[in-house]
C-alpha cells in the first residue's frame, strides 16, 4: 500500500452504528463495575495528591493544587479510556474472540466495524467524563457554569484517542506488544502534559514538543479552561489542534486496519 | 485467482454454482478451499479473476451479496459476550432486520437446531457441538438465498453430524443453494449433487458423486494383499491398480469378474470386493502423503 492510500477517506456506513450497540450491549452487561472506576479513581487521587501532597504545595497559577489537578483528572481518564478500549480491547475483539471477522460476513463493513469500534472507544471516554463531572463538580473543584461542555468534549478527545489506540492495534504483533506505546508514550504523557505540574516549569523546547505533538497537553489544557469557567481564545487553538490531529488519525486508523484485516 | 504475498493459494480456478443446488468442495488440507469461500463471502478480495454472486460482481457489490449470504466458517467466532439468544438477536441487528422479527426468527431457529434449553447459556460453555449448531442457526437469521458452509460438521458426534445433515436437507429442499466443503467425503458423496476436488489451488475434477467416481476409479474396488505375483498377475491383465503399503486397490467396473479372475488364475484367496466410494477418488488424485 502506497502512503498516499493511508490517507484516502473511507466509506463508512450508518452500518457502524450496530458495531457501536454491540459494545454497549456488552458495557450495559456490567455497568455497576464499568461505572466504578471513573467515579473512584478521582476520588483517590483526589485525596491524595489534591489534599494530601497538596498541602506542601503553594498555589499553582493562582489556584489550590486539588483544583490544578481536578480537571487534569478527567483529561486523563478521557486518554486512559477510549486508548485503552481501541488498544487492548478492539485488538482482543479482532484476534481472540473474532468478532470482526464474524460481523463483517454481514453486509457490514470493515470500515463500519472500525468506526463503530472507534465511536464507542470515545462514548467511554465521554462516559468516564460525565461520571467524573458530577463528582469533582460537588467537592467545588471545578467551576459548574460551563462544566458540562466538558462531556462533548471528552467525546471529542475520546475519538482521538480511540484513533491511536487504533493505529497500534493495526501493527502489533501481539497483545503484549502494545505495552510498549503505552510504556513509551501514553505514561510520559501521563506525567508531562500540564497535568500534575504546569507545563511552563519545563524547559522550553520541551514545552514547544508537548504542545505540538503531545495530544493530552491539548486536552488537559482545553478541559482545565473549560472548568474554570474561562473561556479563552486558547481554547479555539487546542479545539483546532484535536480536530485536525483527530481527523487524520481517524481517516489513517481506518486504513491501517483495512490493510492488516482484509487479506 | 487469490495470492496470500507470495503464495498462491487459489490458481486459475473456474465453477459455476446453480441455483438450489448443493454444491461440495473437497481437498486436502492448505488445497484453497476456505480461500474459496472467503472470496464468495465478499470478505477476501480476489487478486485477478472475476466472481459473480446473484449476477453481482462480488468487488463492487459486497453490501448487496452479504445480506442474501449465510456463513459457517471454519473457526468458531460466536461472540463470547453475549448468551445464545443474544448472539442471535445481535447479529440480526448487522442485517438491519426489526426486533420483533429477530426474536421471533431467533427462537424458531432455536427450536431448529435444538437449542432452546441453552437459550441464556454464554456461548463460552457451550459444547463444540452445540457451537456448530449455534452457528448454523446464525447463518439462518436473514433468511439467505445462499449458504456457504466450511466444514460445518467439523469436530462432531455423529448424532449432531447427522442433525445438521438432514438440517441442510431440509434448507435445500426451501430452495437455498448450498456451498459447503468437509472431510467427510461419504456424507458429501450422498448430499451433494455436484463437487468439485481441488489440491494445490486447482480444480482437478469437476462433476456429481456419481460421474467422479466413474470416471477415476470405476464402479467398484478389489482390495488384495500386497505380493509379487499378484502385480504380475495384474499386470499381464492390464488391470488398474494402485499399491498402497501391504494392500493393492484394482479399480474396476466389475469387481465380481476381476476377482474371479484373480482367485482362478492366480489362485489369491483373501480378496474383497466393494463399491468404489469418493474417498477412493480422492485419494487417487490427491495422492496419499501426509500435507504440512
Ligand atoms: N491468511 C493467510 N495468509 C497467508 N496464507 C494463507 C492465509 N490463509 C490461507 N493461506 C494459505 O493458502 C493456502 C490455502 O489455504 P486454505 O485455508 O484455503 O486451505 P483449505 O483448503 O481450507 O485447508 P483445510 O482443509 O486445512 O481447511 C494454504 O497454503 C495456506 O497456508
Ligand atoms: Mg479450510
Amino acid at each position: 500500500m502506497r502512503i498516499s492510500e493511508y490517507f484516502r477517506i473511507p466509506t463508512v456506513s450508518s452500518k457502524s452504528y450496530t458495531v457501536w450497540q454491540r459494545n454497549k450491549d456488552v458495557f450495559m452487561k456490567d455497568i455497576k463495575l464499568n461505572f466504578l472506576p471513573p467515579f473512584i479513581e478521582p476520588l483517590l487521587y483526589l485525596a491524595a495528591l489534591g489534599f494530601g501532597l497538596g498541602r506542601f504545595i503553594e498555589n499553582i497559577d493562582g489556584v489550590p493544587y486539588a483544583n490544578f489537578i481536578a480537571p487534569a483528572l478527567i483529561a486523563i481518564s478521557v486518554m486512559y479510556a477510549s486508548f485503552f478500549e481501541c488498544s487492548y480491547g478492539s485488538y482482543v475483539r479482532m484476534y481472540y474472540q473474532k468478532t470482526f471477522d464474524a460481523i463483517i460476513a454481514t453486509p457490514v463493513t470493515i470500515e463500519d466495524v472500525i468506526a463503530g469500534e472507534l465511536l464507542w472507544g470515545a462514548t467511554r471516554s465521554m462516559i468516564n467524563a460525565a461520571v467524573m463531572v458530577p463528582v469533582i463538580a460537588l467537592f467545588g473543584l471545578i467551576d459548574i457554569s460551563y462544566a458540562l461542555l466538558i462531556i462533548p468534549f471528552a467525546f471529542l478527545g475520546g475519538l482521538l484517542f480511540g484513533a491511536i489506540g487504533m493505529c497500534f492495534t493495526a501493527v502489533t504483533p501481539n497483545i503484549m506488544a502494545i505495552n510498549y506505546p503505552v510504556l513509551l508514550f501514553i505514561t510520559p504523557m501521563f506525567l508531562f502534559s500540564g497535568t500534575f505540574f504546569p507545563l511552563n516549569t519545563l524547559p522550553p523546547l520541551v514545552q514547544y514538543f508537548a504542545i505540538a505533538f503531545l495530544p493530552l497537553t491539548h486536552i488537559v489544557n482545553g478541559i482545565r479552561l473549560i472548568g474554570y469557567g474561562t473561556l479563552e481564545p486558547v481554547l479555539l487553538f487546542d479545539l483546532a489542534w484535536i480536530t485536525v490531529v483527530c481527523a487524520v488519525l481517524l481517516v489513517v486508523s481506518i486504513n491501517m486496519m483495512k490493510k492488516r484485516l482484509i487479506i | 485467482m487469490k495470492k496470500y504475498k507470495d503464495l498462491l493459494a487459489v490458481n486459475d480456478v473456474s465453477f459455476t454454482i446453480d441455483e438450489g443446488e448443493m454444491f461440495g468442495f473437497l481437498g486436502p488440507n492448505g488445497a484453497g478451499k476456505t480461500t474459496i469461500m472467503r472470496m464468495i463471502q465478499c470478505v477476501s478480495p480476489l487478486t485477478s479473476g472475476s466472481l459473480e454472486i446473484f449476477g453481482m460482481d462480488a468487488m463492487s457489490h459486497p453490501r448487496e451479496i452479504k445480506s442474501h449470504i449465510g456463513v459457517v466458517p471454519q473457526e468458531n467466532n460466536l461472540d463470547m459476550d453475549f448468551t445464545v439468544y443474544e448472539n442471535l438477536l445481535v447479529f440480526s441487528r448487522y442485517f438491519d432486520i426489526p426486533r420483533s422479527e429477530a426474536e421471533r426468527r431467533a427462537t424458531e431457529l432455536l427450536e431448529f437446531v435444538h437449542l432452546e434449553d441453552k437459550r441464556d447459556t454464554m456461548t463460552e460453555s457451550l459444547s463444540g457441538g452445540m457451537k456448530r449448531r449455534l452457528i448454523l442457526a446464525r447463518a439462518l437469521i436473514n433468511r439467505p438465498k445462499m449458504l456457504i458452509l466450511d466444514e460445518p460438521t467439523v469436530g462432531l458426534d455423529p448424532q449432531a453430524r447427522h442433525l445438521i445433515w438432514d438440517k441442510l436437507r431440509s434448507l435445500k429442499k426451501q430452495g437455498v443453494t448450498v456451498v459447503l466443503t468437509s472431510h467427510y467425503l461419504d456424507e458429501v458423496e450422498k448430499l451433494c449433487d455436484r463437487l468439485v476436488v481441488m489440491d494445490y489451488g486447482k480444480i482437478l475434477v469437476e462433476g456429481s458423486p456419481s460421474q467422479v467416481i466413474e470416471e477415476y476409479v470405476g464402479s467398484g474396488i478389489v482390495e488384495a494383499e500386497n505380493n509379487p505375483e499378484l502385480i504380475e498377475c495384474l499386470q499381464r491383465k492390464e488391470a488398474s491398480y494402485e499399491v498402497i503399503g501391504d494392500l493393492v486397490h484394482i479399480y474396476t467396473d466389475n469387481p465380481k469378474q476381476i476377482a474371479e479372475y484373480l482367485t482362478m488364475e492366480c489362485s489369491l484367496s483373501k480378496l474383497t470386493a466393494r463399491p468404489a466410494t469418493l474417498e477412493d477418488v480422492f485419494l487417487k488424485l490427491t495422492g496419499r502423503r501426509l500435507r504440512e
